[in-house]
């Protein structure tokens, strides 16, 4: 067999992809990389979804560096879209933006009480003018001393909040951005 | 026919049969909406899909087809999972924000009270030696350090 010109026995060696196309693993096989033979799951989904020869198309126009991430994004997006063939990411992306939105008024009023709650306690600050020190006793002025930082919102999610618990932490960015993505919902 | 062909058909140059699962959903006037899914998903593929959908929802499948592929041109690493990773991020930061925000609201609540009941004992002699049962400091919460 060895003999044989150009024969490269198909063996363990040969990624996902190539197993299930049932061809030749060349050493410069452009979805070897990211899809190694254990991962035939993965490779099916993308390529019912994409198509192989889509996907080889994506990968070469992007560099090298990002391709690992670009096939873990194909592969999210097919995996999302075979569980839900509707909708798919967009579902996704629907339903984080209208949770955006709800937070986003939760904060305009809790900031809007909060604003109340100091205006309340400046009021209170500026009629008492015999009490003992008390008041002194808590902050030596009318403003709140800084707060402390915590290390992450789930402690204070614990002590007062019922919110849900968020895995990401990151930037600033208003949901403005997404001007490209209707509000589907 | 050489008019009446769907975007689909015209890219592909077929003819257009009157129960082209395409037509519908990708209409001549607009050959970039099919351009950009046969980009992404190929054709086929596209086809296979809307045929597994039942008529009422291929609609919303093609629009989010649509949204889709245009995320993955305008982005070709990350396409909507980008997307989807801000949002995540934002909604963390909103989070984050409301949760400090509550516990300012709680602790101002709890100042006020504190202030109401230090003002019933106004009506005491301030140079009292009774005042030192009333020790406040040493009974508040720890809030602030």
């Amino acid at each position: 067999m060895k003999g044989i010109k150009g024969y490269e026995p198909r063996s363990s060696s040969s990624c996902a992809a190539c197993k299930l196309l049932k061809r030749r693993c060349t050493p410069d096989c452009l979805f070897a990389p990211y899809f190694h033979s254990n991962e035939c799951k993965k490779f099916a989904k993308v390529h019912k979804v994409f198509g192989a020869s889509n996907v080889s198309k994506i990968l070469i126009e992007v560099p090298e560096k990002q391709r690992e991430d670009t096939v873990n994004s194909l592969a999210y997006e097919a995996e999302a879209r075979l569980r839900d063939p509707v909708y798919g990411c967009i579902g996704s992306i629907a339903m984080l933006q209208r949770k955006m939105m709800e937070l986003q008024h939760d904060l305009a009023i809790a900031k809007e009480r909060l604003a109340r709650c100091r205006a309340v306690a400046a009021a209170a600050t500026i009629t008492t003018t015999t009490a003992p020190s008390v008041i002194d006793s808590l902050h030596s002025d009318v403003t709140l001393p800084p707060f402390p930082e915590f290390s992450t919102s789930d402690d204070l999610n614990d002590i007062f909040c019922h919110g849900s618990s968020s895995q990401f932490l990151g930037r600033n960015e208003t949901v403005d951005d997404f001007n490209q993505i209707p509000y589907i919902f | 026919m050489i008019y009446g062909r769907c975007a689909a058909c015209k890219s592909q140059r077929r003819r257009c049969p009157s129960d082209c699962i395409f037509s519908p959903y990708f209409p001549a006037n607009n050959p970039q909406r099919f351009a950009s899914v046969h980009k992404i998903y190929g054709g086929g593929n596209v086809g296979k899909m809307l045929q597994q959908l039942p008529h009422y929802v291929r609609e919303q499948a093609a629009n989010t087809l649509y949204l889709e592929a245009q995320c993955r041109i305008q982005n070709p690493v990350y396409g909507c999972v980008g997307i989807i990773s801000k949002l995540y991020q934002q909604i963390h930061d909103t989070e984050a924000e409301l949760a400090k925000i509550q516990t300012q609201i709680a602790c101002h609540k709890l100042q006020n009270q504190q202030y109401e009941a230090g003002s019933n004992f106004n009506l005491l002699p301030p140079q009292s030696s009774s005042m030192e049962q009333f020790q406040w400091p040493n009974q508040t919460p720890n809030w602030f350090n």
